[in-house]
């Protein structure tokens, strides 16, 4: 087997201060693995409990807790890191062709911040007890035991992280592009990480301070947010969604840049509307910082304010729209392949579409005064971030792995997995927007027994969803002792982690430095994957006599 | 064959050129300050939101803040300001003596500033001025008596103040640190016409600083 960035060094020390970014991301995948195994462990006994009313498996104390630590895992130890730093961690220095990120000690710091961070949270199950949910809002936060301490250190440590990474990427990809690729010839992939990492610059220094406020008020008393010192507690909550809201952002943007790879190597075309698609992420960047007053439209703000923040709130509808309709356009007469990755982008486009709409509806007045903090807002959360995010992120892992691991997955398992996923995911969540509708508040542990039907066709789903999920574990650990040996390109994709490295790569990316001559999606101009030479394949024999780039290719 | 101009020690394998790996260095720094400036970005707004509801309170609570001694920090921070640059220019025109001096004067202004920092504090906790449910303004001295300072929401005006002073006096700490340990490289010669980043980058963190404080002096102690 030849030299590849596993290979090449087996020790454990060589692991532990590696400064390859393809282990370093790596190592992430493993660490927001075991975050998203235990926030689901949380969630399958949350849903448990809902089956029936009252009492089922647990008193309403642990209940409580449990939905707080099931969404501070999954939000802040799972899906702000996740794509960014495995997916992101891993193609995004191959894709610009560079040997390594930037700043190499700083992402393997980045590594050990977040893992720190996330102790320091943990810390807090044994220390005291966290609830009332992962938003935390004062007076309550302010006055309860202990366990706040760790969790605001925790999240402030992984904060850090997550600016160090964002850091790391934007200088690379200012700095690092190989020649010929210019940000017009850019993977979507990327556009959509720099957007991702210019939020995640600068929004997650003001959850920073908010915890770091949080913890003093906790801590000494200091009266920033408590009334009775001339303190106000919807402060806390404006800070808190200046930063929370523009991370939802940092969780679909990546999401979004998997899914146009996906598209356009899977149609074998072109993605419509590239540079629409590409600037689409900075717009939704930028308008996500305007519109944190939507989470408050009943915490007493102002009508002006909440009519301004609902008002912004439906204009970020419009970039994403545009992606929306430009990847279905991408798959218009095009040559799609259903394998299992794209089987998850197509999935996406679905869920992803409910979460969407379903937000823009949030961000009605009229309606949110109805809505807020009811099961409804809880299912729009879940299909943007599960139905988003992790839908993509499966695809994206789908997608990738044969180039991480050198061995393909079985594709019949994927196939069942992904359906498993979609009929568990949509049955868990979507009789969630109808209790909404109907008036079932969200994070609380008993209900009234005209729900029980829907909670418990919502319990039954996130088994599905469970299994389907394991299903998706076993068969992905498995092709790591028996599955195929995969090729070089086994997608037949265009960007260079796919045409110009081994699999898995070497351990500095590439052989030389490539040159690139074309863009991330130009099917029309790579005769050389469909087996002609343009003239006697697709009719575009005028293309075919441009030379492509070569070096070190392997296709 | 790779010569030492071609391949000198700084170089590291993933960058193609020292004026790449520079700039690369350089655009991370302001992207982190960037951050820095967020970061205490959160507690401006929350200065200016308390400020406009109670403007009485604060005007009031900051005659207790002495003015020349936030003037004379002002004056040691741009000083040091001053020294970190001049250390900068000796570094690029290879003059290491001038440079080791530099960085030590800069390194001795932190230290002064930090020292009246520590004056100022005791001060204000020896009259009941602190954070959290001990405030309780007492006492009397250099003509004036504390207890007349116990308005309502009084402590909103120092919770703010320990918090940003503390803060960016926290900083001040680290930069010291940061400062010591490239006194120490620089002494041992690592520094150069060629090479000469971590210095660079020490002294953009350093401007951050001291640009924080030109802010935070005028809020709270002159208005």
């Amino acid at each position: 087997m030849s030299v590849n960035y596993l290979n090449h060094d087996k020790s454990i020390k060589s692991w532990i201060y590696t400064l390859d970014h393809k282990r370093i991301g790596i190592m992430y995948m493993v660490a927001v693995s075991l975050a998203f195994l235990a926030g689901g462990i949380l969630a399958l006994l949350v849903r448990t409990e809902l089956i029936a009313p009252g009492e089922t498996i647990m008193a309403a104390d642990t209940y409580n807790q449990s939905f707080t630590l099931h969404a501070v895992l999954m939000i802040f130890a799972f899906i702000i890191p996740a794509v960014p730093a495995v997916m992101g961690n891993f193609v995004l220095p191959i894709q610009l062709g560079a040997k390594d990120v930037a700043f190499p000690r700083l992402n393997l710091a980045s590594f050990y911040i977040y893992l720190a961070g996330a102790a320091i949270a943990l810390t807090a199950l044994v220390v005291g007890r966290v609830d009332g949910g992962w938003t935390f809002y004062t007076p309550y936060s302010a006055r309860v035991g202990d366990g706040i301490l760790f969790i605001t250190a925790g999240v402030f440590v992984m904060g850090f992280s997550s600016i160090l990474t964002g850091l790391n990427f934007i200088v690379t990809i200012h700095k690092m592009r190989a020649p010929g690729l210019t940000w017009n010839r850019l993977p979507l992939f990327i556009w959509s990480i720099y957007a991702t990492s210019i939020v995640q610059v600068l929004a997650t220094p003001v959850i920073g301070i908010t915890m770091v406020l949080l913890f003093l008020e906790r801590l000494l008393g200091i009266g920033i947010f408590d009334p009775a010192l001339g303190g106000d507690p919807v402060l806390f909550q404006h800070f808190f969604w200046f930063y929370s809201h523009p991370a939802v952002y940092i969780m679909i943007l990546p999401a979004f840049g998997i899914v146009s790879d996906l598209m356009g190597t899977f149609s074998r075309q072109q993605v419509s509307g590239y540079k629409f698609v590409a600037l689409s992420s900075v717009a939704i960047a930028f308008l996500g910082f305007l519109v944190w007053g939507h989470h408050m439209f009943v915490s007493g703000q102002s009508a002006v304010s909440s009519i301004v923040f609902s008002l912004i709130t439906y204009l970020i509808g419009i970039p994403t729209g545009v992606k929306v309709i430009n990847w279905v356009q991408t798959m218009y007469k095009g040559s799609v392949w259903l394998q299992t990755p794209m089987l998850y982008a197509l999935m996406f486009l679905f869920t992803f579409s409910i979460g969407g709409f379903t937000g823009v509806m949030l961000g009605v007045l009229a309606i949110d005064v109805h809505l807020h903090d009811t099961y409804f807002v809880v299912a729009h959360f879940h299909y943007v971030m599960m139905g988003g995010n992790v839908i993509a992120a499966l695809g994206g892992l789908h997608y990738w792995w044969p180039k991480m691991t050198g061995k393909m997955f079985n594709e019949t398992l994927g196939r069942i997995a992904a359906v498993l996923v979609f009929i568990g995911f949509n049955t868990t969540f979507f009789p969630q927007f109808i209790m909404g509708a109907q008036g079932m508040p969200r994070r609380y542990y008993d209900y009234l027994p005209e729900f029980t039907n829907l909670h418990v066709l919502s319990t039954l789903g996130s088994y599905i969803l469970g299994v389907g999920l394991f299903l998706i574990m076993f068969y992905l650990i498995h092709s790591l002792f028996r599955g195929k040996k995969a090729g070089p390109n086994p997608w037949g994709a265009l960007t260079l982690e796919w045409t110009h490295t081994t699999t898995p790569p070497h351990p500095h990316n590439f052989e030389e430095t490539p040159i690139v001559t074309r863009g991330p999606y130009d099917y029309h101009l790579a005769p050389e994957l469909f087996g002609g030479d343009g003239a006697s394949g697709d009719g575009h024999k005028h293309e075919a006599d441009i030379s492509v780039a070569d070096s070190g290719a392997s296709v | 064959m790779a010569t030492p101009a071609d391949h000198p020690a700084h170089l590291q394998h993933h960058f193609v050129s020292s004026d790449q790996q520079f700039d690369a260095a350089k655009m991370g720094m302001w992207l982190f300050l960037i951050t820095e400036i967020l970061l205490f970005s959160g507690m401006f707004v929350a200065y200016t939101v308390y400020r406009v509801w109670h403007p009485e309170v604060f005007t009031h609570m900051s005659d207790l803040l002495d003015w020349r001694l936030g003037g004379l920090n002002t004056l040691v921070l741009l000083a040091s300001s001053f020294t970190v640059a001049l250390g900068i220019h000796y570094a690029q025109t290879d003059n290491k003596k001038g440079l080791v001096i530099n960085l030590i004067l800069t390194f001795v202004f932190a230290c002064v500033f930090l020292v009246v920092k520590y004056f100022e504090y005791a001060a204000k906790i020896e009259h009941g001025i602190v954070l959290g449910s001990g405030f309780a303004p007492h006492g009397v001295s250099h003509g004036v008596d504390y207890s007349t300072y116990n308005d309502l929401f009084a402590q909103q005006f120092f919770s703010i103040y320990y918090v940003m002073t503390g803060i960016h006096g926290f900083h001040v700490l680290v930069g010291m640190g940061l400062f010591a340990w490239i006194t120490v490289r620089a002494i041992k010669g690592q520094f150069s016409s060629a090479y000469y980043t971590p210095v660079e980058l020490c002294g953009l963190y350093w401007h951050l600083v001291d640009i924080i404080w030109i802010f935070l002096f005028p809020l709270l102690y002159l208005i």
